[in-house]
């Protein structure tokens, strides 16, 4: 029929046939960072819907963590972010250490704070050049990763491991500090603002990166409150929250350190607030080896049920190795009750929830990480954003799949 | 944060939302846990964000712990934290298999994936999410793996087929048994008789 009663579909302009499109970024997307599957519904470049795909890594940890002792998975955690890894275990052996009341001594607590600071700058190293990365920049990486070599040399030299160091142990901290390693963490901290300046140079007045990320993924105040941001999602905003000053541990509240904030909340904020967040750190590195050898050699295990006993009177103390068999078998026992441990990890607030039941094994763990609230924000901060922009926000989200999928 | 600022605290809430709170309580690690009925979660939740002495704006997790044994199942765990105020709540409820919870998305939409994660774990269902799909396991996963009664092991394993090119599903085949090693001390812990033992009970109960 010609009469026009079918409508006019036949005569649509090309223009009027564009439809939404959906695109799938990743899994296996170079800046996915990881396993990421976003399904992106595009209208032309600019992006309507954002549905993160996560759990391609996950492995149960919680599950499996039900069925092994204390100490058995205080690995698991740093299979969780293996990027700053210590700052995880912290928050399991805060845990261990409130239910059981234990006091770590004083050199263990400083030795913590030192590889705390360390894994800080390599996570932070890790984020700011890899987001260059993303939208761009090649040689970043290559300057940062030399200096995280280093630092992961110094993981290298106080427990054995690179990335995996299970260092961390409830009641302390499992081997003594070297005299050498310290002095060498002291001159690298002496180095470090160098290789700093120069990726500064490279990258803070860049008019490429300067372009791809000023104003891009702008979290506001109610963004904050609305979707459980915390760590450098909320100081890039210019919300100074910082779990270290808000609800000290260990002992950061005798370290001098300042919490930079961000003005606008957008991704080249979040940068400039990591960058100096790195030269915090450093300082308080600095503050941490000088304490260390002003306070000269002491315990850096608190001795008793949960640790194991001295080598030395393992050889001569019958108790002592039946101990040391008993605690590397059975394991030690928490009491009964429940408890959250926080602590402030390079990526944010990363939690421990653990229920006990009073035997050797927790009843329930739950691990908050913060990767999973930042990256359920995805949907909300990326709408209306560019193509190329899901990946500058992405970045700056810092996500590290260890830990969303656990 | 000092215990008897959190008795003050647990006192002000239990005052303004009598109706809500079943009981409050401060433990001696200075942590505030109030518990309340599952019906009112939503109003209470959303109490807590606005109240300016509580001022519960951000959400930290939302988890749930089972207890097969009990009546009352699951016990579902809120965490909140006030950046205003520095101070941590937890809040529970207890919850038969059978029921069903409100979702708080509307107070809080970053409860979203928590909601999905504890749906998805545990097999608890949220009504008025937008979007409870399963979350962190497989796509067309069965079961919920974070019960105490699903095995560690799972039921399924996957492998490539390099006949049918493409991954297969298959029940899972153990080649050695899951060893779980019992090594609570006899002295203390174990409430079984232990083997070569069995007759000492009888012993003395004659």
């Amino acid at each position: 029929m010609m009469d026009g009663s079918k409508g006019f579909s036949d005569a649509e302009t090309g223009e009027q046939k564009i439809r939404n499109f959906n695109i799938n970024f990743g899994p296996q997307h170079p800046a996915a960072h990881g396993v990421l599957r976003l399904v992106l519904e595009l209208d032309g470049e600019i992006c309507e819907r954002c549905d993160p795909h996560i759990g391609l890594l996950h492995r149960g940890t919680e599950k499996l963590m039900e069925s092994r002792t204390y100490l058995q998975n205080l690995p698991y955690f740093d299979r969780l972010d293996y990027v700053g890894t210590m700052n995880q275990e912290h928050a399991w052996v805060l845990a261990i250490e409130k239910m059981t009341r234990t006091e770590v001594p004083r050199r263990a607590q400083l030795i913590r704070v030192l590889y705390c600071e360390i894994g800080r700058i390599l996570n932070h190293l890790l984020n700011v050049t890899t987001q260059a990365l993303d939208v761009g920049a090649l040689t970043p990486p290559l300057w940062g990763f030399e200096e995280r070599e280093k630092l992961m040399i110094f993981y290298e030299r106080a427990c054995g491991a690179r990335l995996h160091a299970a260092y961390f142990r409830p009641g302390g901290v499992h081997q003594d500090l070297p005299e050498a390693l310290i002095d060498d963490i002291d001159q690298w901290a002496d180095e470090f603002p160098k290789a700093l300046d120069d990726i500064d140079t490279l990258l803070t007045e860049n008019r490429i990166f300067k372009q791809r990320n000023v104003d891009i993924g702008v979290v506001t105040e109610q963004d904050i409150q609305e979707w459980g941001f915390s760590g450098v999602m909320v100081r890039g905003s210019g919300f100074a929250w910082d779990l270290r000053r808000a609800q000290p541990y260990e002992c950061y509240d005798e370290f001098d350190f300042q919490i930079p904030v961000g003005k606008n909340g957008d991704c080249y904020d979040r940068y400039l607030c990591r960058m100096a967040e790195m030269r915090e750190s450093r300082s308080i590195i600095k503050q941490a080896c000088a304490k260390l050898r002003e306070e000269g050699p002491g315990e850096i295990m608190a001795r008793g049920k949960i640790s194991p006993p001295k080598r030395g009177e393992m050889k001569t103390s019958m108790e002592a190795l039946i101990h040391h068999f008993k605690l590397y078998t059975e394991g030690f026992h928490v009491p009964e009750g429940e408890i959250y441990a926080a602590v402030e990890a390079p990526k944010g607030e990363f939690g421990v929830y653990l229920v006990a039941d009073g035997t050797n094994k927790p009843y329930r763990a739950k691990l908050r990480a913060p990767g999973y609230a930042h990256l359920q924000a995805m949907d909300h901060l990326c709408r209306g954003h560019q193509l190329a922009d899901v990946s500058a926000i992405l970045g700056s989200l810092d996500i590290v799949f260890g830990e969303v999928d656990r | 944060m000092s215990v008897d600022a959190l008795n003050e605290l647990a006192a002000h809430i239990a005052e303004k939302q009598a109706d809500a709170v079943l009981g409050t309580d401060v433990s001696a690690h200075g942590e505030l846990t109030v518990e309340i009925a599952p019906a009112a979660l939503v109003e209470f939740v959303d109490w807590l964000k606005s109240d300016p002495t509580c001022k519960f704006s951000t959400l930290i997790d939302i988890t749930a712990v089972d207890y097969p044994e009990r009546d009352r199942r699951f016990e579902v765990v809120w965490h909140f934290l006030s950046m205003y105020q520095n101070h941590r709540i937890r809040v529970k409820c207890g919850l038969r298999d059978d029921e069903m919870l409100a979702s708080i998305t509307s107070v809080h939409p970053g409860a979203g994936w928590y909601e999905r994660e504890v749906y998805d774990m545990f097999g608890i269902l949220f009504t008025g999410h937008a979007d409870l799909r399963r979350i962190l396991t497989d796509y067309g996963f069965r079961g919920h793996p974070l019960r105490k009664d699903f095995p560690t092991t799972g039921y399924t394993e996957v492998r490539y087929d390099e006949e049918l090119k493409r991954v297969v599903y298959e029940p899972v085949k153990l080649v050695q048994e899951y060893r779980q090693f019992d090594f609570m001390s006899p002295w203390e812990g174990a409430d079984y008789v232990l083997p070569g033992d069995e007759k000492a009970g009888e012993k003395a109960g004659s």
